[in-house]
């Protein structure tokens, strides 16, 4: 048997695939076998259901010491588009989001590495977001976040985990992984933590029983293998903590970032994008879920990427701004009926969820 | 014996029709990728790995209509102050504006059915543009159109058909067609022509050696059955006549219609069940379009994945759709179109408005 034969027989099975067994799907499989494929293994990890969950956003500063050439968000230290919310903003913003927001189950803040502030103004703003919602679920803080905090209070990871968790924190988002290769790093994002650095702090979060995500952003300077191995240190981490509840992948957005002025960088199709999801679906065989940021893709690729593995539409958000800075078209609010109609549409059961997909609410199937 | 998939694919495998109930059975699965896989595999068949596209420029002589039909943004009365009427000079100097492009070989003339004009404006509008740009490839007037002129005219379809095509006609776009089902016809178009005389314009249209498109619009009031069933109906005319080109499927852009408020558009997960679907019952169709205006160019891209072989043209001028709100770009580069095509792993192909291919990329 030839070893494509081999490959296409596998991801069919549901067998673990090899990297070489991934690349070479990547480059001879159909778009719509991996589709056929991905739906199945997506269907051996949540049957028929297709989750959102209903959050809120906030993004606490843009000003960034990092200035990561991918990205469109941050501004400089005294820029004019530099802001930071102050602890009562925020307490403002949470408020109207609970008049808002009837049902909201997490607050997800990501917020810049920003210059102004030292560690105890992360911890006042977990205190009073906890104080307001005390049941709220609090995901923030990518590992580049965590990492910029052990430098700005001279305390270890476990440290900064331990105080964030003590002021209210439930989990960490899956971002500032990019690609976990640090000659793409060097490039795309110099200024914040390297790969190790993020791996030490996905598993130190896994061990103190804080649980994550994970992520890739691709689609600009990386290799088909970097942007494949990257999956693989994702699965390598998952085998050995488990920690990991979903993954995400961003394509990248070249509009409005230095990397794009750098770089002659052809932006993403719908086609590459429904093609990786299904295949991190099938490489991903042991984290749970596979969101697609409908944010990100937009309303219709989100829908179809439900043909191609993903079981996750995110959820409903409000006032995310870094994406929407990097030119998303999308519009930035999303309601439940949309999001059910668009899972029913495509033949699956809607099911709103909270930030550890335990099920809230659940259509039930006609 | 059940429906399922597999009974499909062995059908199709076989080589054998497929049938109503087979139609059927694949719009209630949602096996989204396998339908699309077969539809493709059917495609390669029937077309091959060429898509066409063609650089054309659309002119829509005026949008004051007497069809009122509701599921229409487009058409209006001569009374409502976006009511437009391009005098021959502007149609003459878009035409020579857009033929600035070497490349720009095909152009595409549908209207609103004017309260006013005579017939013979509309032969002399053919006859000038074509003495003015013998070179262009002209395809024009809907089955809906050519009975209107039929009943201002007093004349046959034939004698109609024939003095355009004298006049310099050479094609003819699927508009029109909707839903070649009466009863939907007389709650969404009852002022235009009927299921009978759509039919009927097509298959004099090929009886005169002038190949013409059918379309579909759906995701309006119509039932999946009454869908399969307006495929049958085309299937069956195909079989008489051989001379349909491509087919198009519109979905229904509800927006600034009458039907706005009842009806969302329909999801693009039907969009591309759809336009596989229609490759697979339409066996004896040559072209399946991938309509990229109403669909946006990325889903467009996706759906020569799922069937389509054809993504239209760079449609500098389009109006219709636009004004049912489409997000779609106004017009887009030829080179956008190629690099789509190129990436779904598809060779561009370039053609005139009969499908002839005029070069390859
Ligand atoms: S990606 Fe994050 S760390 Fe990098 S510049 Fe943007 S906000 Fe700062
Ligand atoms: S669809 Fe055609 S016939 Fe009907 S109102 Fe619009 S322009 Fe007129």
């Amino acid at each position: 048997m030839d070893e494509l034969t081999r490959a296409r027989q596998k991801a069919c099975a549901g067998s673990r695939l090899s990297f070489d067994e991934a690349l070479l799907l990547y480059r001879k499989a159909s778009l719509l076998e991996l589709g056929q494929w991905a739906r199945a293994a997506k269907e051996r990890h949540s049957g028929k259901n297709v989750y959102y969950n209903i959050n809120r956003h906030i993004n606490l500063s843009n000003t960034c010491t990092a200035l990561c050439p991918l990205c469109a968000f941050s501004a400089k230290q005294g820029d004019t588009r530099g802001y930071i919310l102050s602890p009562e903003k925020v307490a403002e913003m949470i408020s109207r989001a609970m008049q808002e927001t009837p049902g909201l189950t997490e607050i997800h803040i990501v917020s810049s590495l920003c210059p102004d502030t030292n560690f105890s103004y992360y911890t006042d703003i977990l205190h009073t977001v906890r104080k307001l919602l005390p049941h709220v679920h609090i995901q923030a803080f990518t590992p580049a976040e965590i990492i910029y905090f052990t430098k700005i209070s001279g305390l270890s990871i476990k440290e900064v985990l331990q105080h964030l968790k003590d002021a209210g924190l439930s989990s960490l988002p899956g971002g500032g992984a990019e690609i976990l290769d640090d000659s793409v790093r060097q490039i795309i994002c110099p200024d914040k933590a390297s790969s190790a650095e993020w791996i030490e702090t996905m598993k130190t979060a896994h061990s103190m029983g804080i649980p994550t995500n994970s992520s890739i952003l691709y689609g600009h300077i990386e290799t088909t293998e970097q942007r494949l191995a990257h999956l693989f240190k994702l699965r390598a981490i998952q085998d050995e903590t488990g920690g990991f509840g979903a993954f995400v992948s961003f394509p990248f957005y070249p509009q409005n970032t230095k990397l794009a002025e750098l770089y002659t960088i052809k932006p993403l199709t719908a086609w590459e994008n429904l093609k990786f999801i299904a295949l991190s679906r099938l490489v991903l065989d042991n984290i749970d879920h596979i969101k697609a940021f409908w944010i990100m893709l937009s309303e219709e690729i989100a829908q179809l990427s439900l043909a191609f593995g993903a079981d996750d539409l995110d959820g409903t958000v409000g006032e995310e701004k870094i994406i929407h800075a990097a030119g998303a078209k999308s519009g930035s609010i999303m309601t439940r009926k949309k999001l059910n109609d668009m899972i029913v549409q495509a033949g699956y059961i809607p099911a709103e969820r909270d930030s550890l997909y335990n099920i809230i609410k659940q259509a039930v199937p006609s | 014996m059940d429906i399922t998939l597999d009974t499909i694919e062995d059908k199709i495998h076989s080589g054998q029709r497929l049938s109503k109930e087979d139609g059927l059975a694949l719009y209630s699965s949602n096996d989204l990728a396998r339908i699309g896989q077969l539809a493709d595999s059917v495609r390669k068949k029937i077309s091959g790995d060429y898509v066409y596209y063609n650089v054309n420029l659309h002119v829509n002589l005026t949008n004051i209509c007497i069809g009122q039909c509701k599921f229409c943004a487009f058409g209006c009365k001569s009374s409502s102050d976006k009511a437009y009427e391009l005098t021959k000079q502007s149609v003459l100097s878009r035409i020579a504006k857009a033929a600035e492009d070497p490349d720009m070989k095909n152009l595409h003339i549908v209207s609103g059915l004017h309260p006013d004009w005579p017939y013979e404006y509309y032969l002399d509008i053919i006859k000038t543009i074509k003495a003015n740009f013998p070179l262009l490839h002209l395809k024009g007037f809907t089955g809906v159109e050519i009975m209107h002129f039929v009943k201002i005219s007093g004349k046959s379809i034939e004698t109609v058909l024939r003095e355009l095509i004298a006049a310099g006609l050479e094609a003819m776009p699927g508009g029109g067609a909707e839903i070649l089902d009466d009863s939907i016809r007389q709650i969404l178009c009852p002022n235009k022509a009927t299921s009978t005389e759509w039919l009927e314009v097509a298959r004099t249209a090929h009886r005169l050696g002038i190949t013409t498109n059918a379309s579909m619009l759906y995701g309006h009031i119509e039932t999946k059955e009454q869908r399969i069933n307006h495929l049958l109906t085309l299937r069956a005319l195909q079989d008489e006549t051989g001379g349909l080109q491509t087919f198009i499927c519109f979905p229904f852009q509800p927006k600034n219609t009458a039907l706005e408020d009842s009806i969302t558009r329909t999801s693009v997960w039907d969009d591309l069940k759809t336009m596989a679907i229609s490759r697979l019952m339409l066996d004896n169709i040559h072209n399946i379009k991938a309509y990229w205006v109403m669909l946006t160019l990325p889903v467009a891209m996706l759906a020569l994945g799922f069937g389509a072989n054809d993504i239209d043209g760079t449609v500098g001028g389009e109006k219709i759709m636009h004004a049912a709100g489409v997000s779609s770009q106004k017009a887009l580069s030829k080179n956008i179109l190629i690099d789509a095509i190129r990436e779904a792993g598809r060779i561009p192909a370039e053609c005139d408005c009969n499908s002839k291919i005029i070069r390859t990329f």
